[in-house]
């Protein structure tokens, strides 16, 4: 077999990471769209097929949580500081979480990955090139699934759910004197970029507009295809 | 390759791997400038208030990899950068920087992360105009770094590395590594040599004398009339640096 290439760019060239027996499944899509709730689902499913999973999701870090979370409560982020924050705590969970679990054969969940990051960053004016070239250290993921829906679903969702808040609306960069303006602005412009990276990072893109249980069969067969090989091996067990 | 300085300001930062003595030059260098009544902005590296916390905590439990450390790094540059360092610069503003962009270059190659990687990293930085390379021999810079300080850091001596179990051997290593790459640099962004183990009034004189050839027929942001005699608020001095 081929060994496939493991990075977008250079990795860790201090270090190998040798052989990465578990599966890395990234779920991508905007802010209010059901991630975490299939990510949920997703979870309890792989473990009652006996899988071991690990989940992940951003501003988790051990090293950035806190000092993150202040830096954006006290809105005192400019455009390029909260890029790199974001790329120190991505880091910080991919080489001290999501590779050693990967390591251990887990299948790691990862809610989000620096494709949104990137979408963030570039909507906020900064170079593609700059934005890329930076995750020249991250894993390609094993499977990309892009929940996709339109604006009007996604604010339907969110004011039927958890409301609208400043930073998904984009409030930092769309100064309107309303949430649901800036909202859609902002939301929309992310939604494009998300379509240009579902063609060049490969996206499997699943119509999230849909009743959450029909979702969940769509991500459940598409990771199967996946699993299939590890699948055989488990049903031998019984 | 970093972009050109396009602002009315003036950049101007030292270089040089601990002990070369390049903090003492630049803060002479500051008192002088302010005494010729330029508007003068001071910024020493790793002096962020927004990711400070975030780094002594990541010091403290020793959960630096080389490439979170770089990032981190970068992003503490980013935050003086975007409101400090430019905004200076645009104001027509003279900015010394105890280090700039070419530190990171130096240690994170050191490091081990890709060399590319870290110099794409810091592009959205401007080339100075005018950066100081304060070049000593390795053992002159241990001597009078193990000198003047109790003991050495764990991230400051290199330690991650695990190149010796000893701080000095592994200090010594690890700054040969990044007196390399500051060799390496001296071409690739064209930085001004000054030898570091002249004595200090000596390099003062050198170094005075490139700043006045830069400054020469220039004007930068005035200082209002009758106002005493000017300080900017600089960042806040964290206790680093070779004194």
């Amino acid at each position: 077999m081929m060994p496939k290439l493991k990075f977008y760019g250079a990795g860790f060239p201090y270090r190998d990471i040798g052989d990465l027996p578990g599966k890395l499944i990234v779920l991508e899509g905007s802010d209010g769209v059901g991630r975490s709730t299939q990510t949920k689902l997703l979870r309890r499913w792989l473990e009652d097929e006996g899988f071991a999973v690990s989940d992940t999701g951003l501003r988790r870090s051990e090293m950035t949580q806190k000092g993150l979370e202040a830096a954006r409560k006290g809105h005192t982020l400019s455009r390029i500081t909260m890029s790199l924050f974001y790329a120190t705590d991505f880091a910080d969970r991919l080489e001290n979480q999501i590779i050693p679990a990967l390591q251990a054969g887990f299948i790691v969940l990862s809610d989000r990955y620096f494709y949104s990051i990137m979408a963030r960053d570039i909507v906020r004016g900064a170079d593609p090139d700059w934005a890329h070239k930076i995750y020249g250290f991250a894993l390609k993921p094993d499977l990309i699934l892009y929940l996709k829906a339109d604006v009007s679903d996604l604010v339907s969702r969110l004011i039927h759910g958890r409301g609208l808040n400043y930073w998904e609306a984009g409030m930092d960069i769309h100064p309107s004197n309303n949430l649901y303006d800036s909202f859609i602005d902002y939301q929309s412009e992310l939604i494009l970029l998300f379509e240009r990276f579902s063609e060049e990072y490969g996206f499997v893109t699943i119509d999230a507009g849909r009743p959450v249980m029909d979702v969940f069969t769509d991500l459940q067969n598409q990771i199967r295809d996946l699993l299939e090989d590890q699948q055989s091996i488990l049903e031998e067990d019984f | 390759m970093l972009r050109k300085n396009t602002t009315p300001g003036k950049l101007i930062v030292v270089e040089g791997i601990d002990g070369s003595g390049k903090s003492t030059q630049i803060d002479l260098l500051h008192k002088w400038l302010q005494t010729q009544g330029r508007s003068v902005y001071f910024s020493e590296w790793n002096s962020s208030a927004l990711v400070k916390s975030t780094t002594k905590r990541a010091k403290k439990r020793k959960l630096f990899t080389p490439t979170t450390f770089s990032i981190l790094q970068c992003t503490d540059f980013a935050d003086r950068w975007e409101n400090r360092i430019l905004p200076m610069l645009k104001a027509g503003v003279i900015v010394l920087a105890d280090r700039y962009a070419f530190t990171a270059f130096g240690r994170d190659v050191a490091r081990g992360v890709d060399r590319e990687w870290v110099r794409n990293l810091y592009s959205f930085a401007m080339q100075p105009d005018i950066a100081l390379f304060f070049r000593v021999p390795l053992d002159i810079a241990v001597q009078r770094i193990t000198g003047a300080r109790a003991k050495l850091k764990y991230y400051e001596a290199g330690m991650d590395l695990r190149l010796s179990e000893s701080r000095i051997e592994s200090f010594k290593l690890f700054q040969e590594r990044i007196l390399s790459e500051y060799d390496h640099m001296v071409d690739e962004f064209g930085l001004t040599v000054i030898d570091g183990t002249l004595t200090v009034q000596t390099q003062q004189r050198l170094v005075r004398e490139i700043v006045k050839q830069e400054l020469e027929g220039w004007e930068g942001l005035a200082i209002p009339e009758g106002s005493p005699h000017m300080r900017l608020q600089s960042d806040l001095h964290t206790g680093k640096g070779g004194k």
